[in-house]
């Protein structure tokens, strides 16, 4: 059978009947025995919930029987509260006398071609009825479900019986696609019981769904109000009954109705009804389809490990025995299996089930463990407890980009959280506050030899969005081997054998007494690599055949997101050497800093009389330039910029004075500042920069907010204290002193409002970004690269011809061009 | 306004309506049926100007700066 189309709509009363098994008109569900009562709520008609129990309408068991709907006949018509608004619409666009549609004849088809929804609409239909002459009335929805027609409320009969007189051909004049007085509700479907199971509590007892409640309410007030109306019972109270089934069936729909108090359990709890279970990112669409709960997962706090390789994944042994891989048993492998399984389930490395041929599981328990490790032959499958070197997925939320997913080795450790090498914190943006990742194991063959080779860490170095090493040494990996590199940086024979023995034990270390820190650097580039780039603050760095002739090495070398040599590297050895290679270096540089130690001090900043002096001078002369410039603003003698106003002239002038202090003092600072830790780290780019130095130490300057200098506040000023339109460069956030020597209240303020701007931009960032995140993965999920190069989507409809339209892939374009001849030179070599 | 040429116009790529051997060949090399092409609707100002037919497809070239030239297939349809 082919499925040609499908439509969505609301179902009639014939259908639900057509669909039911059962009619429900009991209000209790199980009689004296415990057995459920034919015609209630859990009529086993509705399908099975207990083991061992058959379905009375399919014959299936438990699992097999999916459930059946019931339906109960309703006394009297009920709104249903999420048409209500539809409905009221379409009560105002008909006339109440002739049923026809609020538009004149003539205006009939434009009013058909306009192909508005239907709340536009209703907006353009006539006060009078064209048709029939009658007046309409005022008409007025009233909350949550009752509507009112000049001074009457409609009850739900009269509604349905007005819908019901609505034509066809009326209905798709306003494109309704369905029989509007299905909306109203006169027989409701009862949900199979298997939505709704009933839990068995230790003691016996049973414990109900809260939408059997919820049903057991409605079924109740539909009895009561049907004995009600048999009787002749006086009006008012058939419709106060009337109104209370009204409240139940609402609440059925949605207990979280504005204006309606939510229906609770008798312990107060509030109800969990039908759109409750929908909604909401744990509701059935975000929290079961669009995302599930997996298996062969962990999650647990991460902490560093600068010890282990950038691909591997320090996993607590009590995870480890959790967490398995099904293995074939074969003639090879059956020897070390059998160990597993002889270790069992508590015991690392051991074993928790065993699938036998036949497809049953067993678990391995202390008592059995011995005899299935007897009874195992080749054809059946173990599920053993993940060791050293096998594949997995780590992951930290929220995963914005492809390496928010890599694969690690795993390595199992004492302690009980997750390591991982400081390297690839930069793709996970992990930092160890607390921060928790989750890791996942492959199951299947494939899944670990994709994992491997397409997701592992050394694969993913290279990053797609700027084409350089995303993972690369950070902190102090950086002022280590910042300090190494140094010029005249001698290691007598001892030191340096230590060095590069407790990083490797393979390399050849040369025959000399004494060598260089940029020599124990050399050792660990591959011997035909050579290189020519930048440090950070602008100097060559030159490597000629594996050697470090000249330059310090930091940030813009081997550092994450900036590295050029590890680009270079990367580019001609390929991952793995540069994996390696970024391991070595990195202990390296920990290693020497635990040697000389690395501390900082506030003292650090202390700047001399003289800088301080000088410092205070520059910023008195710019006082003193912005005074004038403002005095020949007041006096309309500004020079005027191109294309700005006086005002704009004088900001942009102002700005520029600024940023020309903000440089002297920078120059200044680089002058009279000590060598220090601090300054080590600035250089090298392992934290902060100079300008952090510089406020700190001398002066904070500008502070900004809305990209200009301060303007808001008061009417005219920032603060009552200044006068009106004082624009000099106390009045606009102007900050004078550094950190350290504190600041004015003024001055204090002003830094706490560019705080906040910051603080605020940085919050909505995150947010748009994870929306973001979330569409495009609801756009693109299920668009694949088949294996002739098209991109398709689920139902195999080609979206590109070529990835990208030009086949590339943009982690391993060449940025500024392709290099030709160094190409060429490699071929021709 | 004077004719204008659309198709002579810089970032407007090459459109060109394929031969029904052409069609069944590009079709045949992605093993595909034409509801499995991106789509182009009739209203389109280049499908007017080629005064292509429902079904057709059309082969564009694109310029790309990354890979010279860039080919593309679409098939018109009905479009509202
Ligand atoms: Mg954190
Ligand atoms: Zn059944
Ligand atoms: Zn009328």
């Amino acid at each position: 059978m082919i499925i040609d189309k499908i439509v969505f709509g609301i179902m009639d009363s014939q259908m639900i009947k057509k669909l039911s098994v059962a009619n429900i008109t009991k209000t209790d569900l199980y009689d004296q025995e415990g057995y459920p009562i034919e015609g209630g709520l859990m009529d086993p008609r509705l399908g099975v919930v207990d083991p061992g129990v058959r379905c009375r309408t399919c014959g299936g068991s438990i699992g097999d029987c999916q459930g059946h709907f019931g339906l109960l006949q309703l006394t009297r018509p009920i709104i249903h509260v999420h048409y209500a608004k539809i409905i009221f619409t379409l009560l105002k666009m008909f006339c109440r006398d002739c049923s026809r549609i609020l538009v004149a004849e003539k205006d009939l088809e434009s009013f058909k071609e306009k192909g508005l929804a239907l709340k536009e609409l209703a907006k353009s239909t006539k006060k009078k009825c064209p048709w029939c002459t009658k007046e309409v009335k005022k008409w007025k929805f009233v909350k949550p479900s009752s509507f009112q027609e000049g001074a009457k409320l409609l009850d739900a009969t009269t509604v349905r019986s007005r819908l019901e007189k609505i034509t066809n051909d009326d209905l798709e004049i306003i494109n309704f696609k369905i029989r509007p007085e299905n909306l109203i509700l006169t027989i409701l479907p009862v949900p199979p019981v298997t939505v709704r199971p009933s839990i068995t509590l230790q003691s016996g007892e049973r414990s109900e769904d809260d939408l059997t409640h919820k049903l057991v309410d409605i079924v109740r007030i539909n009895e009561r109000l049907k004995e009600n109306i048999d009787l002749g019972a006086p009006e008012f109270i058939i419709e106060d009954l009337w109104e209370l089934l009204q409240y139940h069936i609402s609440t059925y729909f949605d207990n979280d109705i504005t204006g309606v108090p939510p229906a609770r359990h008798r312990s107060g709890r509030i109800l969990k009804t039908i759109s409750q279970r929908l909604k909401t990112k744990e509701g059935r669409f975000r929290g079961n389809l669009a995302g599930k709960r997996v298996n062969f997962c962990a999650r647990t706090v991460t902490s560093p490990d600068p010890k282990i390789n950038i691909d591997e994944v320090g996993v607590p042994l009590e995870i480890a025995k959790e967490l398995t891989i099904p293995i074939n048993v074969t003639e090879n492998n059956i020897k070390s299996i059998q160990k597993n399984v002889l270790n069992g389930t508590n015991i690392w490395p051991g074993a928790n089930y065993v699938i036998r041929p036949d497809g049953r599981r067993k678990k391995i328990t202390d008592m059995t463990k011995e005899e299935i490790a007897k009874e195992l032959t080749v054809g059946y499958i173990v599920e053993r407890h993940i060791q050293n070197g096998d594949v997995s997925l780590f992951n930290r939320q929220p995963s914005l980009h492809r390496m928010s997913i890599m694969g690690h080795r795993i390595r199992i450790m004492p302690n009980k959280t997750m390591r991982l090498n400081l390297c690839v914190t930069t793709p996970y943006n992990a930092d160890f506050d607390g921060d928790e990742m989750n890791l996942h194991i492959p199951q299947t063959l494939e899944s670990q030899a994709e994992t491997d080779i397409l997701m592992a860490v050394p694969k993913n170095i290279r990053s797609p969005r700027f084409s350089g090493p995303i993972i690369g040494a950070v902190r102090d990996h950086l002022s280590g081997i910042y300090l190494i590199t140094q010029d005249k940086n001698n290691f007598t024979r001892d030191k340096f054998v230590q060095l590069i023995r407790s990083v490797n034990t393979d390399i050849e270390i040369p025959n000399k007494s004494s060598i260089t820190g940029k020599e124990i650097f050399s050792l660990f580039l591959p011997k035909d690599f050579s290189y020519e780039g930048k440090s950070k603050s602008g100097n060559k760095v030159i490597i000629e055949n594996g050697k470090l002739i000249e330059g310090v090495i930091d940030k813009a070398s081997i550092g994450a997101e900036n590295g050029k040599l590890l680009d270079k590297l990367e580019k001609l050895y390929g991952p793995k050497i540069t994996r390696d290679f970024l391991f070595d270096i990195t202990r390296l540089a920990i290693e020497y800093t635990m040697w000389v130690g690395f501390s900082i001090s506030i003292s650090d900043q202390d700047i001399s009389k003289e800088g301080k002096e000088k410092i205070k001078k520059t910023i008195e002369i710019l006082r003193k330039e912005v005074d004038d410039l403002i005095e020949e603003y007041e006096n309309g003698k500004i020079k005027l910029l191109p294309g700005r106003s006086m005002k704009d002239s004088l900001e942009v002038m102002i700005k520029r004075k600024l940023n020309k202090t903000l440089d002297d003092v920078e120059n200044i600072m680089t002058k009279s500042l000590p060598e220090s830790n601090t300054l080590t780290m600035a250089k090298s780019g392992a934290r902060g920069d100079l300008i952090n130095i510089v406020q700190t130490a001398a002066m904070v300057g500008q502070e900004m907010a809305m990209s200009g200098r301060m303007e808001r506040g008061y009417h005219q000023r920032i603060f009552p204290h200044f006068k009106k339109n004082d624009i000099s460069l106390e009045s606009r956030g102007f900050v004078a002193h550094g950190f350290k020597d504190g600041l004015t209240p003024f001055e204090f303020f002003f830094d706490a409002m560019n705080s906040r701007e910051s603080l605020m931009d940085k919050s909505l960032k995150t947010r748009h970004s994870g929306y973001m995140e979330r569409r495009l993965v609801g756009a693109m999920q299920d668009m694949k690269v088949e294996y002739d190069g098209t991109i398709r989507d689920a139902i195999n409809r080609i979206v590109q011809f070529t990835p990208g339209e030009d086949g590339l892939d943009p982690s391993r374009i060449e940025r500024g061009g392709i290099n030709v001849k160094r190409i060429a030179d490699k071929l021709f070599k | 306004m004077a004719d204008f040429n659309i198709s002579k116009h810089n970032i407007v790529p090459k459109h060109e309506i394929l031969t029904s051997d052409q069609k069944k060949e590009v079709l045949e090399k992605y093993g595909i049926t034409l509801k499995q092409l991106p789509r182009i609707t009739d209203k389109d100002p280049m499908v007017k100007l080629l005064e292509a037919k429902i079904e057709d497809v059309l082969k564009i070239t694109r310029k790309s700066e990354t890979a010279g030239e860039s080919i593309y297939y679409r098939v018109v349809v009905k479009g509202k």
